[in-house]
């Protein structure tokens, strides 16, 4: 099952590689990290959405809190929670796709923030399934460029996760 | 008081209680090698091989508990020791490795000597620091002392570059008194419910089986743990990284369990209904085949590491602590309650483990007109009065040191369990003749390890460490060709070591004394010579059976309840 995990970890150099290397090293998936400094600039806040059986996940934060840098670990799939992905899409858009293109984006509630005579840069954000959607929508062929910045996320409801 | 980066390295470390360090110069470390000549509270020793310093270090810390420490040049200094980070970090054994760096302003230029010793030991280190400016330097060294130490021990490197040990740049020095770290705080104490929960399941249990690991050593727990032994009665097995935590010739000590352990350890294993896991990790070589692990048991495991906590096994009962405090609260638990397992059924658990016993899984032939490694062991176990230090390197002869000397004392059984690193056994004998320099040091070795660390035997002779060096010298990587022998038809490939040294004139050239044996006769008599040679290294190269193997065996797929018996035993039993 797929999982999204926020770990708190102190902003210094080379603690970003300790987590990657953890992953790598022990053979865990990675299908997006995300990392930014927070309001207090001496943490970072990473979210890392990964899969695998019950145990396997169990063990990934179990391994990730046993790093020396990280403050806290929290896998937001165990309780409700919210998260979003930033995605910039560069399409085709000439003749009568342009207006298909500029109709989609506004069902999905993007904006289009580069226009060229044969292109358009939209920038979505959803949750990733959403993006996934927007992208099978336009179709393969208009699709030029893709960027997507991973999914962040947080629990709901007033918990938060700090120091 | 202002001092130069190189002066506070070794006035931290003075404050860190260090005694020895263990080390090798060169160009990045030698503002810090000539801070070290003005100062006499710290001794170095310096080894012939980087690799050898991080195996003192780690031989040191196994035999005292204290942290063993390692000073290294950068570039091919820091890769030396890469080795010996691994090894330690497999077994928990606190460290702290100095490596020098290149000048801050070279960093990443692939400058002289450079290289990302952050980067490599990353993944075998419990944590590193690469010291960024010289304020940094003595805080970095006392998280670096205190993250070693606490928790679940493990190897910390510091990596510092040359520009902050100069000795013109000074700052005033001030150790710190405490170390706070927000991100890293070790749980201890158990939870006192889980606690309850595990004595609860403890004292209704039918069949038993206490299992201890090298956290009981850690944890200093033997205490504790003999005490609990005894107050409930049942059988006790320990792995290979455990043995000493319990005294081995306790009646209700069944033997090492795993791939090497008893037959009847591994058949309680197989056969109990509750299992008491103290500070041991689960590990492929002591739970054989997982799918039938210990079928029928209820699980309590108490380990200060979460993630060592169902990581291989299902737990029922897990408590996250220190050993020494969450087996004083089951102790004291235990004394709230009168209840205790049936004594009929404890007795009939017993009977049935008896006649495992009875089984004998370790004998061998003693009528032999070879020398048998085993009867080496044995013959050094009653010369030392089972009082010594034993260090090892890998192979069949660790086994049977593991299964022939009964060591009743912790931090007596010195070896590489989980890394398994040929060339451990040398230097970490001397790291611990460093530390009990009247004590016993023997390392039991095969020509294939010995050869690896060899050049140690020149450090042995410069700070006089009379170590006894019992080279069992089969003439083949031994536990390589037994697993050729089972697996791949005795096709002997690449596992008979040809063009052996003579290891008797080598001993001498390295100023030692050499004795070669190969008649069993001659074996006590060496071996008692040897030992009484108090103030000489003695190297006993002891010409064994070419082609022993070790019994019993759980063979890679199977269970514990499927060892592979002596298919020779009816011969000598
Ligand atoms: C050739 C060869 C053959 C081998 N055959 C066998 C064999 O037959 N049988 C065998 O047992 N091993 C064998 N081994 C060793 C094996 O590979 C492992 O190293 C060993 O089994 C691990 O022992 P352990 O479980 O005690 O763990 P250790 O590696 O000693 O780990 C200790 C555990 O205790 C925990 N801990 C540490 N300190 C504390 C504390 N204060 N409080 C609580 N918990 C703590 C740690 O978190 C860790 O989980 C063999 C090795 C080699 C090289
Ligand atoms: C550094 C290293 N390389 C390779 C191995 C694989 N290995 C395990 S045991 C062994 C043979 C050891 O031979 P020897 O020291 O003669 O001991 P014996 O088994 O004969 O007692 C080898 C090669 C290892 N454990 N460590
Ligand atoms: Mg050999």
């Amino acid at each position: 099952m797929r999982h999204t995990i926020s770990i708190l970890i102190e902003n210094e150099a080379g603690a970003l590689s300790r987590v990657a290397g953890l992953y790598s090293s022990r053979g865990y998936n990675i299908e997006s990290l995300t990392v930014a400094p927070t309001d207090d600039a001496s943490l970072s806040r990473m979210t890392i959405v990964t899969s695998g059986p019950e145990h396997v996940i169990e063990q990934i934060t179990k391994q990730t809190n046993k790093l020396i840098e990280v403050v806290k670990v929290v896998d937001l799939t165990d309780t409700a929670h919210v998260t979003r992905e930033l995605m910039l899409v560069k399409l085709q858009a000439v003749g009568a796709a342009r207006e298909e293109v500029k109709r989609l984006a506004d069902i999905f509630r993007g904006k289009i923030v580069d226009v060229t005579e044969s292109s358009y840069v939209v920038e979505i954000t959803g949750e990733c399934t959403k993006l996934d959607a927007f992208l099978s929508a336009v179709g393969q062929s208009q699709i030029l460029e893709v960027v997507r910045s991973g999914a962040t996320g947080m629990a709901r409801g007033e918990k938060s996760l700090k120091v | 008081m202002e001092l130069s980066g190189g002066e506070i390295l070794f006035a931290s470390l003075k404050e860190e209680g260090v005694e020895f360090i263990f080390g090798y110069p060169g160009g990045a470390v030698l503002h810090i090698y000539d801070a070290l000549y003005k100062q006499d509270e710290i001794k170095h020793i310096l080894v012939r091989h980087e690799q050898g310093a991080s195996h003192a270090a780690d031989g040191y810390a196994r035999a005292t508990g204290k942290p063993g420490v390692c000073l290294v040049t950068s570039g091919p200094g820091a890769t030396n020791v890469v080795t010996g980070l691994a090894t330690a970090h497999m077994d928990s054994i606190p460290m702290v490795v100095i490596t020098g760096q290149v000048h801050q302003d070279m960093i990443g230029t692939d400058a002289f000597q450079e290289c990302d010793i952050i980067g490599i030991s990353r993944p075998c280190v419990k944590h590193n620091f690469l010291v960024s400016s010289l304020e940094d330097l003595a805080p970095t060294i006392k998280k670096a002392f205190h993250i070693a130490t606490t928790g679940r021990p493990g190897p910390v490197l510091i990596d510092i570059p040359k520009n902050l040990t100069a000795p013109e740049v000074r700052i005033p020095f001030v150790y710190p008194k405490e170390v706070e770290l927000r991100s890293y705080n070790p749980v201890t104490g158990g939870h006192l419910g889980q606690v309850r929960k595990a004595i609860d399941q403890l004292v209704i249990a039918k069949r038993p089986v206490i299992y201890f690991g090298g956290g009981a050593v850690q944890g200093e727990a033997s205490e504790q743990l003999t005490r609990l032994g005894h107050e409930l009665g049942y059988p006790v097995t320990g792995t290979l990284m455990g043995l000493g935590a319990y005294p081995s010739t306790d009646d209700l000590f069944i033997g090492m369990l795993g791939m090497h352990g008893t037959y009847e350890a591994n058949m309680a294993m197989h056969e109990c209904d509750v299992l008491l896991a103290v500070g041991a990790r689960f590990d492929d070589r002591v739970t054989g085949q997982l799918k039938t692990f210990c079928p029928h048991a209820r699980v309590i495991h108490i380990d200060i590491d979460p993630a060592s906590i169902a990581k291989n096994v299902a737990v029922d009962v897990p408590i996250v602590g220190d050993v020494g405090r969450v087996l004083t609260e089951m102790l004291a638990c235990l004394a709230e309650t009168n209840q205790r397992a049936e004594s009929d059924e404890l007795a009939a658990w017993w009977q049935q483990i008896n006649v495992w016993r009875d089984v004998d899984s370790y004998a061998y032939d003693r009528k032999s007109d070879t020398i048998k490694p085993q009867r080496v062991i044995e013959v050094m176990y009653e010369v030392t009065k089972g009082e010594a230090y034993v260090t090892s390197d890998v192979g069949q002869h660790q086994m049977f040191a593991a299964q022939f000397y009964k060591f009743d004392k912790p931090r007596r059984w010195i070896n590489s369990g989980g890394l398994g690193t040929m060339g451990f056994g040398l230097p970490a004998a001397f790291g611990v003749k460093m530390a009990f320099p009247d004590s016993d040091v023997a390392c039991v070795t095969g020509e294939g390890s010995i050869q690896m660390c060899i050049q140690e035997l020149a450090t042995c002779k410069q700070y006089n460490a009379p170590i006894k060096i019992l080279n069992l010298n089969n003439g083949y990587l031994g536990m390589v060709r037994q697993w050729q022998e089972f697996n791949y038809e005795s096709r002997y490939s690449s596992s008979y070591v040809d063009a052996l040294p003579d290891f008797v004139k080598l001993a001498e050239a390295y100023g030692h004394v050499g004795i070669q044996i190969d008649k069993p006769a001659d074996l006590e008599g060496a071996i008692r010579e040897a030992f009484a040679q108090k103030d000489r290294l003695v190297f006993l190269d002891i010409l064994t059976d070419t082609e022993e193997n070790v019994y019993p065996m759980i063979e890679a797929g199977k269970g514990h309840h499927e060892m592979r018996l002596n298919p020779k035993r009816s011969e000598f039993i």
